[in-house]
């Protein structure tokens, strides 16, 4: 079996006594593209310097399709890096910015010296070579008319160009970016993002892809690893990790507006109960343990009428949104309220009314233990709804 | 609004905001410009102090200073200085802020230590100088004679005099410099090395060459015009170690403006000189900010 693109083994970290990153186990397959997402804080991007080799993990080891890379220095990992503050050399023109990996690389000190460095054998053609490369890659990214600018110049689309440009120059063995469109106006980052996962996916190179952007790593990764605290709580695609997240952190931190959770227990007849309201069946648990019953704002329904399975709610407000409208809704049992995402013309029947009921649409809860971690359903047929 | 309105309303405006500015006018003409306007006056006469009568020479005063091979000699002394002092303070402070930014311990250690010349008296040191520069019992000259080598009559000898001089110039200014380009070393953004790292930096001569000396651009150019305007106006070593001797080999402007305004009393040949040492500085001073910053900067 092929080893992984890029694995990272066993990885732990702390600064001083505060532990940063614990038991980090992730593998990535050739030409996939992984997003680390996860809270500020939560370690990510200290997991990616380390991937780098700016960083050195206390524990761990970094390979590189089985090769390991921890011991060698950023410098000789021949990886890539795009940097939330692009990190272009300010003196340097674009076309110099993007040379400059090639430049370390491929020229001797010697040949690197400024004016004589020129003169030495085979310094003359490699130099050619390089401006050729620098050339092709600038009007891959559409940048070729601002070779001779300084980032200065340049606006924040540009810059995170030239600054990818610097990354793809040189055909790393793998690309590590940190927020790289954190910066930018929240719609050039719509469509920087497509244009990243096209570059990705015509390079097919390894992508680390650092964000705390939910909505960006759902979007472009092919796998998206959750961290909290310091550790991944799951790898997965993007759908599995929305439709089935493994714990309930993971449950609240993916998703927007938060998954609403809902206190209750199990009963005799193996459901979940809140207060006296059922709202599923089928649980995988004790009698009587206490559990929190997840349900996603698009799977909770608001009816005027009690169902089998409801409980009252008082609507306290409409967000109407566009495409869809948000339904503040109030319960005796949630001091934090619920939110339901309702087609806005389903919104807009309910707005003069203030009694409703909430329920699962089609049974879709998703179940946790008072620790947090998911309580399975037993497979059967939905119940009659 | 009718156009007559407007009109008065801008006049009220305009009189207003020539009242608001009087006070700092009035101080800036008496304090900076006038000064500047009477010693160019004065530079056009042969003014002396207490002699009744006053001609007025024109440019014929600056003719005579620029023909006079004292001032001529005090100019040159003072460029010598500055190009002594100026590379070598400013790359020893360079090198002296890379090593302390290098090493953590003792950081603010060897920051106080080296900051101490820049805060003690010159005048004061001066005297620990001439002892160290004694030509026979001095340490240096010892040491010297320890290694095999033969003394050197520091202060006492006109080939040598200026260049004794400016190694405590050096001594000077090396540790304010060195405050300087720390600040500077400070504030480059950390991001900048670990890219060039990815890029395949490798070694600490191309991080510099990469990194930090441009980064430290505006910092350099700030440092560089600072010591030279301290340096062209070299005075207390010279005062107090060589009375701009011997053979007038340390005399220098300032040196040579005291003694034509306060000890011969020549007020309108001083006043000349000082002209031209302003005119020195405000050259410098153009070429740093209309020339150099526009390249440190990299707009």
């Amino acid at each position: 079996m092929t080893p992984p693109a890029l694995h990272l083994c066993g990885i732990a970290k702390s600064f001083g006594t505060t532990p940063v990153l614990a038991g980090i186990d992730l593998a990535v397959a050739q030409g996939e593209f992984i997003a680390l997402v996860g809270p500020s804080g939560c370690g990510k991007s200290t997991l990616l310097r380390i991937a780098a080799g700016l960083e050195q993990p206390d524990e761990g080891a970094v390979l590189l399709a089985g090769q390991d890379m921890t011991a060698r220095r950023a410098a000789d990992r021949d990886m890539a890096m795009v940097f939330q503050s692009y990190a272009l050399y300010p003196h340097m023109t674009v076309r110099q910015n993007m040379a400059l990996p090639l430049a370390m690389r491929r020229l001797s000190a010697a040949q690197r010296l400024p004016l004589l460095g020129a003169l030495l054998p085979g310094s003359r053609a490699t130099r050619q070579c390089i401006q050729r490369e620098v050339e092709a890659t600038a009007s891959s990214l559409k940048i070729a008319a601002l070779l001779e600018r300084k980032p200065a110049q340049l606006s924040g689309g540009q810059r995170q160009r030239v600054a990818l440009g610097r990354a793809l120059v040189r055909h790393p063995r793998a690309f590590l970016m940190d927020e790289p469109l954190s910066n930018l106006d929240a719609a050039l980052r719509v469509h920087m993002r497509t244009e990243i996962v096209e570059l990705h996916r015509r390079a097919g190179v390894v992508t680390l892809y650092v964000t705390h952007d939910q909505e960006e790593a759902l979007g472009m990764a092919d796998r998206v690893a959750v961290m909290l605290g310091g550790r991944i709580r799951q790898v997965a695609t993007p759908d599995v990790v929305y439709r089935d997240p493994a714990d309930l952190d993971v449950a609240s931190f993916i998703g927007s507006p938060r998954i609403n959770l809902l206190p209750g227990q199990v009963d005799s007849a193996a459901r979940a109960q809140c207060g006296e309201h059922i709202l599923a069946d089928r649980v995988v648990a004790a009698a009587g343990s206490a559990i929190h019953v997840g349900i996603r704002p698009e799977h909770l329904h608001l009816s005027a009428e009690p169902t089998p399975w409801s409980l009252p709610v008082r609507l306290e407000r409409i967000e109407f949104l566009g495409a869809e409208a948000l339904a503040h809704c109030s319960a005796d049992a949630m001091p934090d309220g619920l939110i339901a995402r309702l087609p806005p013309d389903h919104a807009a029947g309910l707005r003069r009314k203030r009694a409703l009921f909430a329920s699962a649409r089609d049974g879709a809860v998703l179940l946790f233990d008072t620790a947090g971690r998911r309580i399975a359903q037993t497979l059967a047929a939905c119940h009659a709804a | 609004m009718p156009p007559d309105a407007r009109t008065l309303a801008d006049r009220h405006e305009a009189r207003a905001a020539w009242w608001l500015i009087a006070p700092t006018a009035v101080l800036m003409l008496a304090l900076l410009v006038l000064p500047v306007v009477a010693v160019l006056v004065l530079s056009l006469t042969d003014a002396e102090l207490g002699e009744p009568v006053v001609n007025f020479l024109g440019l014929q005063a600056y003719a005579d200073l620029l023909s006079d091979r004292d001032f001529r000699g005090a100019f040159r002394n003072t460029a010598l200085y500055v190009l002594m002092v100026v590379p070598a303070s400013v790359v020893l402070g360079l090198g002296l802020a890379l090593l302390i930014e290098a090493e953590a311990r003792g950081r603010a250690l060897f920051r106080s230590l080296y900051f101490l010349p820049s805060v003690s008296l010159v005048v004061a040191m001066a005297s620990v100088w001439q002892y160290l520069m004694h030509p026979s019992f001095g340490p240096i000259n010892q040491l010297l004679r320890l290694m095999g080598f033969a003394g050197i009559n520091w202060l006492g000898s006109s080939d040598n005099a200026l260049m004794a001089l400016a190694v405590i110039g050096v001594w000077q200014a090396i540790g304010f410099n060195m405050v300087l380009f720390l600040a500077g070393l400070t504030a480059i953004d950390r991001t900048l090395y670990a890219a060039a790292e990815m890029d395949g930096v490798r070694s600490a001569w191309d991080r510099f060459r990469v990194v930090t000396w441009p980064m430290l651009g505006p910092t350099t150019l700030f440092v560089a015009t600072i010591t030279i305007i301290n340096a062209v106006k070299v005075f207390e070593t010279v005062a107090t170690l060589t009375q701009g001797g011997p053979a007038k080999a340390t005399r220098t402007l300032l040196w040579a403006i005291y003694k034509e305004g306060f000890v011969y009393l020549h007020v309108g040949a001083a006043s000349a000189m000082a002209v031209v040492f302003i005119v020195v500085l405000l050259f410098l001073l153009v070429i740093q900010t209309k020339v150099l910053d526009k390249q440190v900067h990299y707009r």
